[in-house]
């Protein structure tokens, strides 16, 4: 502690004692501040989870956090599904799509990771950038052409438009996070894997992918999140309801409830929706927020 | 090979695989085997790329050109293209007021709600910088909503939150504020959305608590020794060090925000939106004006390119590397 006392005359003793007691103060004044802004930033959540005990009734009447008469009818109503598909069905799409999603990242940019990182071939520097540029490109640009080609090969109301971009690496964020990853490995490795006569590939898959373990994790869980969460491409490609993953179901509840309709089953709909992120946030909390801190930002 | 048969090697030879490295480097020019080398090198690059060139060619590049082409054009799916010159982009500018209107508010909706979740996320995390017991739970509540903040789900929170008689307005009644429902008020979806990207500024923050941990405390010891008050260190001390994070999340920041779309959409109903991202999908899906949308989409392409181009060139001015000074 830095003692300003100059010529430490009287109470030597008394000042880094009201010190203290000044920290102690700030510390829990700074530790309610914060779970204040923690209730307000949570709110909404809070209030979406008690809301789908709501009968309801109570929407409109009661907008308050507590139910006055609590019911699980909700959840009945929503595993019935809408529009002849039941709820299940709209999981299983999602989770079809998030998985294959996480497959085709991870593989795919840690293959074109490991090019830009580690080997030196003519037109490296051109493809980098162009990389880095598609970061920045706004999605509008792409999408029309994409959905002409889609269409002319017949795969919309498929899967494929959704998945097979995965597999192409086409999420550059996921790609130059592992670059960066790959870069700050040490290189000694990979060297005297060469000099014992490996080649690329028996250096990327022996060498570099376990190192790189925790970057393929961080890039696995957003490639699931922002699957599970997309609603653009579904919205274009899938016109069928029993293909339908669950951000589009999540959107016949919606157009059927601003009719005046189940506002208790759109609700409940809507949570059950979110709970598998909320479990995944809950399991891999360290991961996400780590990556977000370390590799988001080096560089 | 082993991976633990590699790391003994490594152990054993990191000094001199350094000291094989730099004597190859000066034989290199002479070395007949180097230009099999380099053509191996090449075809193993392009081996590994091939996945991602054939995305990059195929989903980007491609396309790219050919949405340019589509926007000189009149197409809908089913007929060929028409090349229509400029057209387009003289209806988006003069004939189109819902173009028009959808852009200002776009464009309200970035620059003020990037600036404002910026604010939010630097204060946040330099009250959590504060101290780094108890600071763990508060930094994970923070990040949630930016996992969810985008989805389906939230939006329609978001609309049962601000619906009339709903948790926001019968709480601002209870202080004598009477806005009614923000859902049925256009003057209000803004602000909505605004509050909901505020919402999700818990991954910035993250991304600024990091770069505060990395500033030296002595930089903070030196400048409160030369009488800098709490304000002075902010100005002189954090804000300096903190501007590559801050470019960054600056950049990052305006350039997703031009791209709300589920929330825009579930939030306005699928009509007309807030966002123009919502028009920009009306007109190119639902109206089949697919040459139309492309000339909207190439508008904002050139838009978020000046912008990027903007900040980039004033970088110098006001981001501060560490290694660039004195």
């Amino acid at each position: 502690m830095t003692s300003t006392t100059i010529g430490g005359d009287a109470r030597p003793a008394v000042a880094p004692r009201r010190r203290i007691k000044r920290k102690t103060v700030q510390t829990v004044v700074w530790f309610i501040g914060l779970s204040i802004l923690t209730v307000i930033v949570l709110y909404p959540l809070l209030w979406l989870f008690l809301a789908t005990f709501k009968p309801n009734a109570e929407f409109g009447t009661n907008p308050g956090l507590f139910p006055n008469q609590p019911t699980v009818d909700n959840y009945g109503k929503v595993m019935e599904g809408i529009a002849g598909v039941p709820m299940w069905r709209f999981f299983l799409n999602s989770f079809i799509l998030a998985v294959s999603a996480v497959v085709g990242t991870v593989l795919s940019s840690a293959l074109a990771a490991y090019a830009f990182a580690r080997v030196q071939f003519k037109g490296l520097g051109i493809f980098f950038a162009a990389m880095i540029g598609t970061l920045l490109l706004p999605f509008h640009v792409v999408i029309i052409p994409q959905y002409i080609i889609f269409n002319k090969l017949g795969w919309v109301d498929t899967f494929i438009p959704l998945i097979l971009p995965k597999f192409l690496a086409t999420s550059a964020f996921f790609v130059f996070l592992i670059v960066q990853f790959i870069r700050q490995m040490p290189r000694d490795m990979d060297e005297a894997a060469r000099i014992d006569g490996a080649g690329h590939l028996r250096i990327f898959w022996s060498i570099i992918l376990p190192l790189i373990k925790p970057a393929l994790i961080t890039c696995a869980i957003f490639a699931f999140i922002w699957e599970w969460n997309d609603f653009l491409s579904p919205l274009l490609y899938l016109t069928s309801p029993e293909n339908y993953p669950l951000p589009i179901g999540l959107r016949l509840y919606n157009d059927a409830s601003s009719g005046g309709a189940d506002y208790g089953a759109t609700v409940t709909a809507s949570f059950v929706a979110l709970i598998p992120i909320l479990l995944f946030f809950i399991v891999f909390q360290r991961f996400l927020v780590d990556g977000v801190a370390t590799q988001g930002l080096k560089g | 090979m082993s991976t633990t048969a590699t790391r003994v090697i490594v152990t054993e030879d990191r000094s001199s695989a350094h000291l094989l490295r730099k004597s190859r480097r000066e034989v290199d020019p002479v070395r007949p085997g180097q230009r099999a080398r380099v053509r191996r090198e090449t075809a193993a690059g392009y081996a590994f790329l091939t996945p991602w060139l054939i995305g990059f060619l195929g989903l980007t590049l491609v396309p790219m050109v050919y949405s340019l082409y589509l926007s000189f054009t009149r197409y809908n799916i089913f007929a060929p293209p028409k090349w229509i010159g400029l057209d387009n982009y003289i209806r988006l500018f003069t004939k189109d007021p819902v173009f028009l209107q959808s852009s200002e508010i776009t464009l309200i909706y970035v620059f003020v709600g990037t600036p404002i979740t910026l604010a939010a996320a630097l204060g946040t995390a330099m009250l959590l910088n504060y101290r780094d017991k108890g600071s763990g739970f508060f930094r994970s509540a923070f990040y949630a909503p930016s996992l969810i903040g985008a989805s389906v789900s939230i939006a329609i929170v978001w609309r049962a939150m601000f619906a009339t008689d709903g948790p926001v307005d019968s709480g601002l009644q209870a202080f004598g504020i009477d806005l009614g429902g923000w859902i049925g008020n256009p003057s209000m979806v803004l602000p909505m959305m605004i509050l909901l990207h505020v919402w999700t500024f818990g991954s910035t923050m993250v991304i600024f608590l990091a770069g505060l941990k990395q500033i030296p405390k002595e930089l903070y010891e030196a400048a409160e020794m030369d009488g800098a008050g709490a304000w002075r260190r902010f100005r002189a001390v954090t804000i300096p060090m903190l501007s590559p994070v801050m470019f960054f999340n600056l950049l990052l920041g305006l350039i997703g925000a031009f791209q709300v779309f589920a929330s825009a959409y579930i939030i306005s109903n699928g009509s007309g939106g807030p966002a123009g991202m919502t028009n920009f999908i009306k007109r190119g899906f639902s109206d089949g004006q697919m040459g139309y949308a492309a000339a909207m989409a190439w508008v904002l392409l050139i838009v978020v390119a000046l912008l990027a181009f903007i900040l980039f060139r004033t970088q110098k001015s006001w981001v501060h590397y560490a290694g660039d000074d004195k």
